[in-house]
């Protein structure tokens, strides 16, 4: 099972009310390459893989949760105060149409997430490299987020999301080089 | 939450995080390196100095764990704190 903690991971603090930057972030929230795609891809994928790497990807599936949380508190302090016509001109009309301030697992272009973001193939070594192209892109994500960001306090909890990608995606190419280990160890000529 | 917090709330959060982030990096370091035993001290080491932290955050503003993982004061004081998007 598992355990809530009432803190946030690191920080977040943003500068203004600014509904274009969360437009922008929400693509971190509910898009493809996403935390929510993140947690749920790797969850999901333990049960099926080798033992060894079991330990990793709960933890990292776990932290990916703490990393949502980080992203939706962005989403809600950028947007909180804005005017429906302030909404409207950060091309969030549609939104706010249909959500008012709510949240709403959707990418940047708003269309809602779905389970096709998702890859599961059964296959380990397939299974870790989706893992670790997935935090590639999450981090380029962050990247193209942050030079489109003009909010330095925004960008510190930013730029603490983009080195965590990259720190998943080291561990996860750890994980392909054991399962390889022990892959070969069981071959017997 | 309708008062507004004090620096000092900050300040602990931040310690907080601050020995939990060391506890999450290690954490996925020795998922991939079990046999670190310098690691899995000062992971130890870490693991006690957050109970420690949290035990006197709890006693200030309230739970952060629930479920039985932290004690409750009376009345139910799950809500006491701010949640984290509001601080």
């Amino acid at each position: 099972m598992w355990y809530y903690e009432k803190k946030l991971q690191y920080p977040v603090r943003v500068s203004s009310c600014n509904p274009q930057l969360a437009k922008y972030l929400i693509e971190q929230y509910g898009g493809a390459d996403g935390e929510l795609s993140a947690a749920l891809r790797y969850l999901n994928q333990r049960y099926t893989i080798p033992d060894k790497v079991v330990g990793l990807l709960t933890d990292i599936g776990t932290e990916e949760f703490a990393h949502l949380e980080m992203i939706a508190t962005m989403v809600y302090k950028l947007t909180k105060d804005a005017t429906p016509e302030q909404m409207k001109a950060a091309g969030l009309g549609a939104h706010y149409a249909n959500h008012e301030h709510a949240l709403y697992y959707e990418n940047a272009a708003g269309s809602a997430w779905t389970a096709t973001y998702i890859a599961a193939k059964g296959d380990p070594i397939a299974d870790l490299y989706e893992d670790i192209a997935a935090e590639e892109k999450a981090r380029a994500t962050y990247q193209w987020i942050i030079n489109l960001s003009d909010d330095p306090d925004l960008n510190d909890g930013l730029k603490y999301l983009r080195e965590r990608e990259i720190i998943h995606s080291q561990r996860f190419r750890e994980a392909v080089e054991i399962l390889k280990e022990e892959r070969d160890r069981k071959i017997f000529f | 939450m309708n008062q507004p917090l004090p620096p000092s709330y900050y300040e602990l959060l931040e310690e907080i995080q601050a020995v939990d982030f060391v506890l999450v990096e290690l954490t996925l370091y020795l998922d991939t390196h079990p046999e670190d035993y310098e690691a899995i001290g000062q992971f130890n080491q870490f693991a006690q100095q957050s109970k420690k932290l949290k035990k006197q955050y709890e006693q200030q503003y309230g739970p952060l764990r629930q479920y039985g993982e932290s004690y409750s004061g009376y009345p139910w004081n799950w809500n006491s704190a701010p949640w984290p998007w509001q601080v």
